[in-house]
């Protein structure tokens, strides 16, 4: 899967989640850039790209995590190399 | 496209998220919910309770709650009040996550409903503040979760008798939360079981470790089952969930320790299914009757075609096991209240004849209150299944193993709960139960033989359909009935029945008030207050509790009706004249010189829109609600009828 497969994948989760088609993700999109991104929806998130993806992420990845571009490298790490 | 995990890892699975597999795929819905945006009030409303009905997972769950909000910010006009609720969640984690699941698990069962979520641990005091903002909220219905740290602490105690006092503190407290919402909202309180996610200490002999977390959780959980019944409250079994799910679908360590929720966001939209069974129940919306198919819905292989010996029932093979074991559960429903019918494209001889005949049918004839075999389709047989026994349509669950049949159902009548079956009917059971459609509350003794009730109905017909024949009339039929019509005044024995039946009674109820069972005690309990439970037996056997009425003083020497409803099992039989016959006694005997009518419309009571006039009652003013109805007791001369009135103590009791 590509980084690109990858931020399509998890703008999909936002969209679903805060039921707006209008959101666009950038790998610099950070908590701020949208309103309704709190701690709870935060934590929907994770678990949802956890379903998506079918991985698992530690407590400390997700303590690291900066911004969406981070999220995406870190996915990436878990499923391993691009095929 | 995707990839598989390394395999090295050496972290647990993700949650895949539970799945509500007995709903329909979800169609491409969010252009439904776009539709809904624009349209009227009614057809959002339906449009976004049939989305609900689809397979949803927690993240559609949380998009279309989000639509729902959006577009019904309070009720939608003109639902019936019985279809709004509200909802105050209390416990001691985090709990707003949980909050889009409660909405869409009601929405799925018709109900608009509006929730509250306490602040993190801060439920007592906003119980006993009365300028909190739960009592602003005024909750309908309290759900209390509690996680087991909060209950017990953090550090095991090994002294057996410490441990004992522990899960018996743990209970008094909650049981004293049941009974500050008794007092302050009088209304019905859901208790989350204890989540035992306690990690075990001992293993496999966890139970001789007094303090163990689990074993606190297991303790406290039978002690909650214990007190539920006397107090009000309805269980919310976790702990019987993990049995099928797993802890791991429902509760994630990490989440817990990173935002104290202790059920999983991944979970949240079944944990909201499973409180809006209970809603419903306690509205009345559970569903009452299970219908079958036949040909490889209760047996393998097609009766018409392969004949009494090729159809695969029983006989040690895997296939016909696992059909015998679904005629198991179906009689193990019926047993517990829930009324069969059968729906099958068949000659009504090939389909009667397994029951007749083959010796490893478990259900018999007399166990279906109603058969429906021939080659009309399946929504116009369950239309007639529903007239037949008096059932609405709302209230049935249909079976069928062919995917044609079951859209076609959904399609005519969106009403009816029409289950995923899975294709091994060995799932076929769990399927059903997993639905959640049979929710109960509290199980009578009128449950337990409701299904010999509607075969004696059966037969009951049978008897007017052959005098109809013979000419006979319907007073030849009434009368060769020998009914016989028990009243008692409410009792405590009867006060569980009473209430259910105040509680879920839609079509024969004038004024369709729903009422706790402490407003049914204090109107047992108030002398002036005339309160009847009745009981009907004819030559066929018993109808059970069939009428309740309530008449209140009032001004000017005369007693409102408040409530007077009649199971509709007994219709066109002059109960309704008998009955009026006992009231007006009853007023006369406490010196009242009229009674009053009242009939308030909703959803589904057309049906005794006319009651009083047809009974003699004179119109008075039609109030902005309904119509009012007066009878004057001095001019009353008593009705015929073919029914003998007598008190009896036995009411509630068998006979």
């Amino acid at each position: 899967m590509t980084d690109a497969q990858i931020l399509e994948a998890m703008t999909d989760i936002f969209r679903q989640i805060f039921d707006d088609d209008s959101i666009v993700l950038t790998p610099s999109t950070v908590a701020n850039d949208i309103p309704d991104w709190d701690s709870m929806n935060h934590v929907s998130i994770v678990v949802a790209a956890e379903a998506r993806f079918g991985v698992k992420f530690l407590t400390a990845e997700i303590e690291q995590l900066k911004n969406v571009g981070d999220f995406v490298a870190l996915i990436r790490k878990k499923l391993g190399p691009a095929a | 496209m995707q990839s598989p995990p390394p395999a090295a890892s050496s972290t647990p699975p993700p949650a895949k998220g539970l799945q509500l597999y007995w709903l329909p795929p979800p169609e491409p819905w969010h252009v439904a919910i776009r539709g809904a945006a624009d349209a009227d009030d009614a057809v959002a409303w339906k449009t976004l309770v049939q989305v609900a009905n689809t397979r949803l997972d927690f993240i559609e769950t949380i998009r279309l709650d989000r639509a729902v909000r959006r577009r019904f910010p309070g009720p939608p006009p003109g639902l019936a009040s019985s279809r709004t609720a509200r909802l105050a969640l209390l416990g001691s984690s985090t709990l707003d996550h949980l909050l889009p699941g409660l909405r869409v698990g009601a929405l799925r069962r018709g109900i608009w409903l509006d929730t509250y979520s306490g602040g993190y641990g801060q439920y007592l005091q906003e119980l006993l503040g009365a300028d909190s903002a739960l009592h602003r909220f005024k909750p309908a219905t309290v759900l209390f979760c509690f996680d087991e740290e909060h209950l017990f602490g953090t550090d095991m105690l090994l002294d057996a008798r410490d441990a004992a006092d522990l899960v018996d503190a743990a209970a008094r407290k909650i049981e004293n939360l049941w009974r500050l919402v008794r007092e302050h909202f009088d209304c019905p309180v859901i208790q989350q079981t204890i989540l035992p996610h306690g990690v075990p200490v001992f293993g496999n002999n966890e139970h001789q470790v007094p303090g163990s977390p689990r074993r606190l959780a297991q303790a406290l959980n039978q002690r909650l089952r214990e007190m539920a019944p006397h107090n009000g409250a309805d269980i919310l079994s976790i702990d019987d969930r993990l049995l099928m799910d797993g802890i791991g679908a429902w509760h994630d360590p990490a989440l817990w320790h990173r935002a104290k929720q202790e059920i999983s966001p991944a979970a949240s939209h079944f944990y909201g299914d499973l409180v809006g069974r209970l809603l419903a129940a306690r509205l009345g919306h559970s569903a009452k009757c299970l219908v079958l198919d036949l040909d490889n819905t209760l047996w393998g292989g097609v009766i018409g075609d392969d004949g009494l010996e090729g159809i695969k029932l029983g006989q040690g093979n895997a296939l016909g096991e696992a059909y015998v074991a679904f005629q198991r559960y179906a009689r193990n429903l019926s047993k517990r209240g829930i009324i069969l019918a059968v729906c099958s494209k068949n000659d009504e001889a090939n389909a009667l004849s397994p029951f007749r005949r083959h010796p490893e049918m478990v259900l018999r004839e007399a166990d279906i209150a109603c058969l429906v075999a021939n080659w009309d389709d399946k929504a116009t047989n369950l239309r007639e299944i529903s007239r037949r026994l008096s059932i609405g349509l709302e209230h049935m669950v249909f079976a069928d193993d062919n995917p044609f049949e079951r859209n076609l159902v959904r399609s005519a009548l969106p009403m009816v709960a029409v289950p995923e079956l899975p294709e091994d009917p060995a799932f076929y059971a769990q399927c059903i139960a997993d639905a959640g459609y049979f929710e109960g509350i509290y199980l009578t003794a009128d449950d337990m033989d409701r299904g010999q009730q509607y075969q004696q109905n059966q037969k009951r017909e049978s008897l007017k359909a052959s005098l109809n024949a013979s000419a006979g009339n319907l007073d030849d039929y009434l009368a060769s009935l020998q009914m016989e019509l028990l009243w008692a005044p409410f009792d405590e024995m009867g006060l569980q029945r009473v209430t259910q039946l105040i509680n879920k009674t839609n079509q024969f109820n004038l004024t369709t008030r729903r009422f706790t069972e402490n407003e049914v005690r204090a109107a047992m309990e108030d002398a002036a207050t005339i309160t009847l439970q009745l009981r009907l037996l004819d030559r066929f056997g018993d109808n059970g509790i069939i009428g309740v009425i309530i008449a209140r003083p009032v001004a000017d020497r005369a007693a409102a009706i408040d409530t007077w409803l009649m199971s509709c099992r007994v219709l066109g039989r002059g109960v309704e004249s008998a009955t009026l016959n006992l009231l007006v006694e009853q007023a006369r005997e406490r010196g009242f010189q009229r009674l009053l009518g009242e009939y308030l419309p909703s959803e589904k009571n057309k049906m005794v829109e006319q009651h009083y006039p047809k009974l003699g009652f004179a119109g008075l003013d039609d109030s902005e609600c309904g119509t009012t109805w007066k009878l004057e007791l001095a001019n009353f001369r008593t009705l015929d009828t073919f029914i003998t009135t007598k008190k009896s103590h036995l009411i509630t009791g068998s006979l």
